[in-house]
């Protein structure tokens, strides 16, 4: 087991200050739009008015003209590329979808697609110059809705998408990119043992992840090519991986450094302004600073998918699930790519279920294209089947946390998507949930109680930290993976009890892509899982290498020597020599051998899935069809939490962007295409008045693959709520609403239509 | 863009009159700022009226209430006499946005911006406010509810701006109330707005009524139907359902991004019964 | 026509600038005056990240002309902390981890200043609903809620 003690005290698992937070709580830290360099240019987009036309002409010539225009871009600036899926760090890219996505070619495929660029010496001017532009359309028609999309005749937003994954391969092309399908046991059998089935339609709304930071980069290339880049960003290796493919540049020469990150979820892990500063810095010669607006992060930058979910399930009388069927219809917008992939796998992921079929669509129609947003496509396809979970236990007349324990996967479980689980902690969430005051809490009439759990795999992947000694004996981490919400706080708590030293005696800070080795993005939750794994072989390193100083230094072998409550010293106690401390070796560097570090290069494997279920209570004006939150608990796995207070604030954030995502937020088109509520003002994101307190339980069940136990928290939070409020809902209303977002007018009519006006017939 | 800001009635309507392109009044901004980032306007000339002492004070006038045009919600909110007489239009001014929108939004401005979700414009209109106008030839008055004609189209003249309002004295056992619909708590423009000033006799029963209603129309409407729907009763559940009718009756709204017309109707009978409710309680403790 | 030349009190210095006229006091602020810790979320006034306080009122800065300000007194995030000393709200705010990203904070942190100003003892609502013009994505605000009443009551005790 890691941990060395320090002097008296354990940091992980305590609620330490985060070594970043005096610089954020007094204006200095420095996030994406507050870099300026010397002479910079501001870099402003042209976007396409229309969802979808052909772009016959550009012409630039009077922008350039423009006294202050420094450069303009287009589609001629960058180079085609192949249609073919190769790896971007962990990822696989299409870097033909990509470079068309950045910068429109031959077609805009969704209003705010960016179609030209322009670099100027005040913003002022680059407004002007983008009036300037002269883009001749040839307006074709649009198609927003998924369903519509794939129906025949709908309007192909590319000629050469084929279907992917249905036999016998298509002749002609559609806007359906591919097909998936897992299966396991045999469906149709386990539909006949079952005694009760509920089948249900259901459909999502695309949301935005919401992030308050708008994307901001500023970028300078210099004479001989080199680069540098200062961006927010949730991967500043995958940015610079996707600038050095679209612009031609050796990876090498791009220095990317993370500024800190106003929030990303998801939706900074893919570059939209990034290769457009680099092309306009290249061309200008002077550095580029580009910043979206609000209204230009909705139409531009990634929301998740709307989608159509048909979910079919069937049970026996005593509350054995023995079948799962879905079929999933998810929105990609433009370019192929939606998270209907995880949505399949996840559907059924919490339960134990021998019969399982989900099938999935990933769609493209005349929408920004979608960018990964927590736990990317689970919380519509477990919505769906927590839904639908809950009608059962209702037709059996079964407590729906109880039908879930019945239920829940466990170690040795086998997932309907592949893999046999090692130890789970579902069952203990559920468990907790029972025991809450909330659970037991009287309602009124018109309120409603709701229960869901949530299920997401999490990840490890590339890592690389390095531990540097001072000369003091102080500790500088270092990690590469931008610091979301808290990572800073759990890496240097595990560094301090690692190496037995005091938490404030290590700084740590975000590497630029030049200091350390690769490392795949912030997402998937794996920053602080696979972090604080690397943070641990760094440890390891310098354990090591001070023990065998230790040897040379008192003449013994190194096997006679251990490094424990921040002191080498001999494993038997001798009174020929004296402990070191690390402050003691920092001093005597130089003489023993030169400076001290540890560099941890991981691929992090084991990842453990992190489970949740979410308490909700609402109350509903049977006038109105507003929905009032009154009470919400989470309670989650996190394995161990090595910083209990981000931990919690993982659950309290994600549950509150359910909470919006179940009752408000949508993207709201016209019939012309036009996404009509580009603004925090009708988007409708949670305010702090819309929530109550949000309970955090903080559930651990060691995962056996990491040092520590840790799982990833960040993204499962999210998954539970959708489902938990639609139950609490139908709870407060008698009412099964199976449309998110269950906003008011939705709400109201189908009390209408149910008990007439005022909810006078309930 | 020229920046102005006279220290005088005279001052203000001078520039405005002279203005050879679009001139834009600033009050609290916070409509204004947010079109022209949007480039929704481009002015060529604004004037910024909260220098001038007559847009900034709160005066007693006659027994009534004079409110300078570019007085903040949240200077209103702190006046406690006024809040004391016409507590449905302080509430209804603190309806408008956030705490900081409070701290510049303005009563002159939220009718001037011409939009029909305005909070405190259906407010002000059941109080029965009047606006004082200034122009170049001289000041006049009218009555809230005739200054907005539609969307972003006023009834003021070239080069008049209004300088402030007046709000009636108001006679014993009378109250207002004010109530709008949004899906969240706090941060929406009204789906529906309700505003409701109520007199009532020794006995409890109603001798004076306005209703006004807002987002429902193309302009905030003025409802003689409801108002007719409850006086002379004590607002007993047949009264209430009356003047609930009576406001659905006169709603005209559109279907968009905030809400559906179904809803709207629904809505608007509902909020003028409760936003009644309200007032008739205030009333009948005063 | 020519910049406008304002000069102000900001965080208890005397300062001076030109400007446009359609450039906000967040935009002078930030790229003039390179007091880059109010954050520009929204520009409509709808997130708040971009608070301050005008003549002592919590205001939007992207809502305020930079060439309004003239005579007048602002304070921003930048003079929350007096010298070595953080304010009791930015302490509690790091005690409590109610923040994340941090992005809203510094906004959060000035309207909550200018709550406690006026209303030293405030319930769990009324924090609420003073704040709901402050977007927060990452807390789901109940750490930032926690931390103003602790700061409150600290405060309170002197």
């Amino acid at each position: 087991m890691a941990g060395n003690g320090t002097n008296g005290q354990q940091y992980v698992g305590t609620r330490t200050i985060r070594p970043d937070g005096a610089d954020k709580v007094t204006g200095r830290a420095r996030f994406g739009a507050d870099y300026n360099l010397a002479g910079q240019l501001i870099g402003k987009v042209l976007r396409s008015p229309h969802p979808h036309a052909r772009i016959v002409s550009i012409d630039t010539s009077k922008a350039e003209a423009l006294p202050g225009v420094k450069a303009v871009i287009t589609r001629d600036d960058f180079a085609d590329m192949p249609s073919e899926f190769i790896p971007a760090g962990e990822m696989m890219m299409n870097y033909k979808d990509v470079t068309r996505n950045v910068m429109a070619r031959e077609k805009a495929l969704y209003e705010g697609h960016a179609v030209a660029a322009v670099a100027a010496t005040s913003a002022v001017i680059a407004k002007k110059a983008l009036k300037l532009i002269d883009v001749t359309y040839d307006v074709l028609p649009h198609v927003i809705d998924v369903v519509e999309a794939m129906q025949p005749g709908a309007p192909i937003l590319h000629d050469d998408l084929f279907t992917v994954g249905v036999e016998p391969k298509p002749d002609r092309p559609s806007n359906v990119a591919k097909r998936v399908e897992i299966s396991q046991g045999d469906i149709d059998a386990g539909f006949k043992r079952a005694d009760v089935i509920v089948e249900r339609e259901f459909k999502t709304a695309p949301v935005h992840q919401g992030y308050i930071e708008p994307h901001a980069v500023l970028a300078t290339v210099s004479e001989d090519g080199s680069a540098e880049v200062w961006v927010s960003t949730q991967g500043h290796y995958i940015v610079r991986a996707h600038c050095a493919r679209l612009l031609g540049m050796d990876i090498g020469k791009i220095r990317v450094n993370a500024a800190e990150i106003g929030g990303g979820f998801g939706g900074k892990t893919v570059v939209y302004l990034e290769p457009l500063a680099l092309a306009l810095s290249r061309k200008a010669k002077r550095p580029v600073k580009m910043v979206m607006s609000r209204e230009e992060v909705f139409k531009a930058s990634g929301p998740t998918s709307g989608a159509v979910v048909k979910v079919k399930m069937g049970a026996t009388k005593d509350g054995k699930f023995v079948a799962g069927w879905a079929e999933l219809k998810y929105q990609a917008g433009a370019f192929q790519g939606s998270p209907v992939q995880p949505g399949v796998m996840c559907a059924y992921a919490p339960y134990e279920i021998e019969h399982v079929k989900v099938v999935g669509y990933d769609v493209v129609s005349n929408r920004p294209k979608v960018a990964a947003y927590r736990a990317p496509g689970a919380p519509i396809s477990e919505y769906a089947v927590e839904s639908v979970v809950d009608e059962i236990a209702k037709k059996l007349g079964i407590d729906p946390i109880q039908l879930r324990m019945m239920n829940a996967a466990h170690e040795g479980t086998k997932a309907a998507y592949g893999p046999k689980f090692g130890p789970l902690g579902l069952e203990e969430t559920l468990n907790s949930i029972k025991k809450t005051e909330h659970w037991n809490t009287p309602l009124r009439k018109w309120q409603g109680r709701g229960v869901a759990s949530g299920f997401w795999f999490n990840i490890g992947g590339e890592t690389c930290v390095s531990l540097t000694v001072n000369e003091d004996g102080t500790v500088s981490l270092m990690a590469g993976t931008p610091d979301i919400g808290g990572l800073r706080a759990s890496l240097a708590a595990v560094a301090a009890d690692e190496l037995g030293i005091p938490y404030d005696k290590v700084r740590p800070i975000i590497g630029d892509t030049g200091s350390l080795g690769f490392n795949f993005l912030t997402g998937g939750s794996r920053s602080a899982f696979s972090g604080s794994m690397a943070i641990v072989e760094a440890a390891k390193q310098i354990k090591s290498e001070l023990c065998a100083r230790a040897a040379k230094l008192w003449e013994m072998k190194p096997d006679e020597i251990e490094y424990a409550g921040g002191h080498v010293k001999p494993k038997v106690a001798s009174e020929k020599v004296t402990p070191m401390s690390l402050v003691d070796f920092a001093k005597v560097a130089g003489k023993t051998g030169g400076p001290i570090g540890g560099v941890g290069r991981i691929n992090a494997q084991g990842a453990g899935p992190s489970l949740g279920t979410h308490l909700v209570d609402l109350e509903v004006d049977p006038e109105t069809g507003r929905v009032t939150i009154l009470r919400y608990t989470v309670a989650q796995d996190a394995g161990k939490a090595l910083h209990p207070a981000y931990v919690e604030g993982q659950f309290q954030g994600g549950a509150v962007q359910g909470i919006g995502w179940a009752l408000n937020e949508e993207y709201i088109y016209g019939a012309d295409g036009k996404l009509q509520n580009a603004g925090f003002l009708d988007y409708r994101m949670p305010v702090a008045s819309d929530v109550p307190k949000i309970d955090a339980i903080v559930v651990e069940v060691a995962n056996p693959r990491h040092p520590y136990g840790v799982r990833g928290v960040g993204e499962t939070p999210i998954v539970p709520p959708l489902g938990a409020i639609a139950n609490a809902m139908e709870n407060a209303t008698g009412i099964r609403f199976t449309e998110l977002p269950m906003s008011p007018p939705k709400v109201l009519k189908a009390l209408k239509e149910k008990y007439g006006a005022g909810g006078a017939g309930r | 863009m020229r920046y102005e800001a006279p220290e005088s009635v005279q001052g203000a309507v001078a520039l405005l009159a002279a203005a050879n392109g679009d001139a834009r009044v600033l009050a609290g901004g916070t409509d204004l700022l947010v079109q022209m980032r949007a480039d929704v306007v481009e002015p060529e000339l604004i004037v910024d009226i909260k220098r001038i002492r007559e847009t900034r004070a709160v005066t007693q006038e006659n027994g009534g209430w004079r409110i300078g045009a570019a007085v903040t919600g949240a200077e209103l909110k702190e006046h406690a006499p006024l809040k004391q007489a016409w507590p449905g239009v302080v509430e209804a001014a603190n309806l408008i946005g956030s705490t900081q929108v409070q701290g510049r939004a303005t009563l002159g401005g939220n009718l001037c911006n011409g939009s029909p979700a305005a909070d405190s414009v259906p407010a002000l209109i059941a109080a029965g406010a009047v606006a004082k106008l200034a122009g170049p030839h001289g000041q006049r008055d009218l009555p809230v509810e005739d200054v907005m004609l539609g969307p972003r189209t006023l009834a003021l003249r070239p080069g008049e701006f209004v300088v402030s309002f007046l709000l009636p004295p108001r006679p014993p056992r009378s109250a207002d109330a004010y109530l709008r619909f949004i899906p969240r708590t706090e941060m929406d423009i009204a789906v529906v707005g309700a505003g409701v000033s109520i007199a009532v006799d020794g006995a409890g029963t109603i001798t004076a009524a306005r209703v006004s209603l807002g987002a429902v129309a193309p302009r905030v409407l003025l409802v003689a139907e409801a108002a007719q729907a409850i006086i002379g009763s004590r607002l007993d559940d047949a009264a209430q359902e009356r003047l609930a009718a009576a406001a659905r009756a006169a709603c005209r709204p559109i279907d968009d991004k905030r809400g559906t017309t179904e809803f709207r109707v629904d809505v608007a009978g509902v909020l003028a019964r409760r936003a009644a409710l309200i007032a008739m309680d205030r009333a009948r403790t005063r | 026509m020519a910049k406008h030349h304002v000069e102000a009190i900001v965080n208890g210095d005397p300062v001076e600038f030109l400007c446009e006229t359609e450039e906000t006091l967040l935009d002078v602020l930030r790229d003039t005056l390179h007091l880059t810790g109010s954050k520009e979320g929204c520009s409509s006034g709808d997130c708040g990240a971009c608070s301050v306080t005008l003549d002592g009122r919590l205001v939007c800065s992207c809502l305020v002309l930079g060439c309004e300000v003239g005579g007048r007194t602002i304070e921003t995030i930048e003079g929350m902390a007096k010298g070595e000393t953080l304010h009791p709200l930015q302490q509690r705010f790091l005690e409590h981890a109610a923040l994340q990203c941090g992005i809203c904070t510094p906004g959060f942190l000035v309207a909550s200043k200018a709550l406690l100003e006026r209303n030293p003892n405030p319930t769990e609502t009324e924090i609420r609903y003073w704040l709901a013009g402050n977007l927060c994505r990452c807390t789901g605000y109940d750490k930032i809620i926690t931390a103003v009443q602790d700061a409150a009551g600290a405060m309170r005790k002197g």
